[in-house]
């Protein structure tokens, strides 16, 4: 009895164990999954800045993953200041500029836009509005190619044509649905008893947007902003469409500097390029992942 | 007067806004839907002559190549970007002691522009150089890469590059949702003895149905925007045939000066898309009787 009895014990153990190892087996296998995974999206990442960092020589005869041998800055220098986009051969400098004067107003305005709105349609509705937030909302998702044509006579009408107020006034229009998205969820989730209350008190529309909900939307605000900023920094077919040599945003600059087809192809200056544009949404993204994320999922899941 | 500005101002401040999207958006759809039944070329055209355009549109080889892309990118690039993103989101929901860092690794690509990935991928998958000289090194002698420079292939080097940079966004999506899922249903199943991969499958997996649709949203729509990424990769080629309706219309607009082809192209597209959310706007947006 007492025999048979260790003897379970002793089974138990052993499926214990086995248990065990299974256990350990398959936390060993996921975390290298996720590890192989990481490998993968960091992959390109990683090729960018070590070509960047590589001399041509280099680059044609050692392998694409391969560290620089010696590190060469140079290509930074030729892609910020001396790269050609087409005929001119300034760099990315200049466009670099552009799209900075340019993404400064459109994320400003169109935030505050999108805050009023967001506010009238949260807290103010009156008949119809629901119909009026869904027809500005359904402007989020058109295709732009619908819009070019006749956004480019209209510019040309407004003689503002290839230029940068221009471009800025199309990212303001097309940005104003979802910056209205995201403050209209925000500000739903506030009970409609405070505007009451408010209202008894004597308050008008703009004391209690601006002593009320003003200042609990910090982090709607933070979200808007990097939303549209890295949309507009990013965008291309606007800025391909609506401006001329001179007002290019950077990503045109940087799509005409990796195709210009005059003179040999600089890998390198090709990449550290890539890596400027991209060098700003990248900084968000580091600085504020968390107010980014929430902006992306904000703008696919409704809140 | 002042009471009547009292009761009107939330219509006063949403106006400029609504005239714009009036304006802009539909009166705009309007414009090229209505140019597209014109026989406008270089300059629009305003008298309307039936659907010769879109008889035009249907005839032409390139817009079939257009449509076909579309198709294949498309499937392509939802199905990989989904899994992904949900094996993605299910392997991070394990209690991974670095999930902060590996989230951070796996979404950074959706910060950066179609442009920079276009190019970087464009370098990576280059015959010669590229990947394909990263596996000479490595033995295999005649390891051959050229998908980027052969017609038939070259739109699935578009899908390579749309997954890598959209499925960390789908796997934000997911893993979202399965923080959501209600725990106290998943204890009982586990007190039950029922195994994880079937919990997954049976419970959590179906309970996610609306973020399948989201995402599905969220991509279809980005499959059929898909503009930039194809010509920082491809350029469209070789030839035209990396084209999508995308491209398509744009080249019509621009370097062809066919406005006729491009509104009507541009109509498509916008039908397509009218057709994938609209319904769905509607089944979100339509008060809720819980």
């Amino acid at each position: 009895m007492t025999d048979l009895h260790m003897n379970d014990t002793h089974m138990d153990d052993r499926a214990n164990r086995n248990r065990l190892m299974k256990r350990i087996a398959l936390r060993f296998g996921l975390y290298t999954l996720l590890i192989l995974f990481a490998l993968y999206y960091l992959m390109p990442l990683f090729v960018m800045v070590v070509t960047s960092l590589k001399s041509l020589d280099e680059i044609r005869t050692g392998s694409l993953l391969s560290l620089p041998r010696e590190i060469d800055f140079s290509s930074w220098g030729k892609a910020w200041s001396s790269a050609c986009t087409g005929i001119q051969c300034e760099g990315l400098r200049p466009y670099f500029w552009n799209s900075v004067l340019l993404s400064i107003p459109a994320v400003a305005i169109s935030t505050l836009l999108g805050a009023i709105n967001g506010y009238v349609l949260a807290q103010w509705r009156f008949k119809g509005s629901n119909i009026l937030f869904a027809l500005m909302l359904f402007g989020c998702f058109i295709p732009f190619q619908v819009v070019l044509l006749p956004m480019a006579l209209t510019l040309g009408a407004l003689k503002i044509a290839g230029s940068i107020p221009g471009l800025m006034l199309v990212h303001i229009v097309y940005g104003i649905g979802f910056t209205t998205l995201f403050f209209r969820n925000f500000y739903v989730t506030i009970p409609t008893e405070l505007v009451k209350a408010a209202k008894v008190d004597g308050a008008g529309f703009f004391r209690i947007f601006f002593a009320i909900f003003l200042p609990v939307s910090p982090p709607i605000i933070v979200v808007t902003i990097i939303w549209q900023f890295t949309q507009i920094w990013n965008d291309f077919l606007f800025g391909v469409s609506f401006s001329q040599a001179g007002t290019q945003p950077i990503t045109v600059a940087l799509n005409n500097i990796v195709n210009a087809t005059t003179g040999v192809k600089e890998y390198n200056v090709d990449m550290a390029a890539a890596i400027i544009a991209a060098l700003p949404t990248l900084l968000v993204y580091v600085v504020a992942g968390k107010y980014f994320i929430r902006g992306l999922t904000a703008g696919s899941v409704k809140g | 007067m002042t009471d009547w500005l009292e009761k009107h101002v939330p219509k006063l401040v949403l106006a400029p806004s609504l005239v714009a999207i009036f304006v802009f958006v539909y009166g705009f759809i309007g414009w090229t839907a209505y140019v597209s039944f014109t026989k406008s070329r270089l300059l629009p055209k305003y008298d309307l002559v039936g659907t010769i355009q879109y008889e035009k549109l249907a005839a032409s080889p390139r817009w079939e190549v257009a449509l076909t892309n579309l198709a294949i990118f498309g499937i392509l690039f939802i199905l990989f970007a989904t899994v992904i993103g949900l094996i993605l989101a299910i392997m991070l929901d394990q209690k991974i002691r670095t999930e902060g860092p590996l989230r951070t690794i796996y979404l950074y690509p959706m910060a950066l522009s179609f442009i920079v990935t276009g190019t970087a991928w464009k370098w990576i998958l280059n015959p010669g150089l590229g990947i394909e000289s990263v596996f000479r090194d490595l033995g295999f002698e005649n390891f051959s890469f050229d998908w980027l420079v052969n017609p038939d292939l070259a739109i699935y080097t578009v899908v390579i590059a749309g997954v890598w940079q959209s499925s960390g966004f789908v796997m934000a999506l997911f893993l979202a949702g399965l923080r959501s899922v209600d725990g106290e249903i998943i204890r009982a199943a586990m007190v039950d003895g029922i195994s994880t991969p079937r919990i997954y499958m049976s419970i959590i997996i179906p309970s996610m149905a609306p973020i399948f649709l989201s995402s599905f949203i969220v991509l279809s729509h980005l499959a059929i925007k898909s503009f930039d990424l194809v010509i920082a990769l491809t350029g469209g080629g070789p030839g035209y045939s990396t084209d999508l309706p995308a491209t398509f219309m744009y080249a019509m607009a621009f370097s062809r000066g066919d406005i006729g082809q491009a509104a009507s192209s541009a109509t498509v597209m916008m039908m397509i898309v009218t057709a994938i959310i609209v319904p769905y706007l509607y089944s979100e947006l339509r008060p809720r009787h819980d």
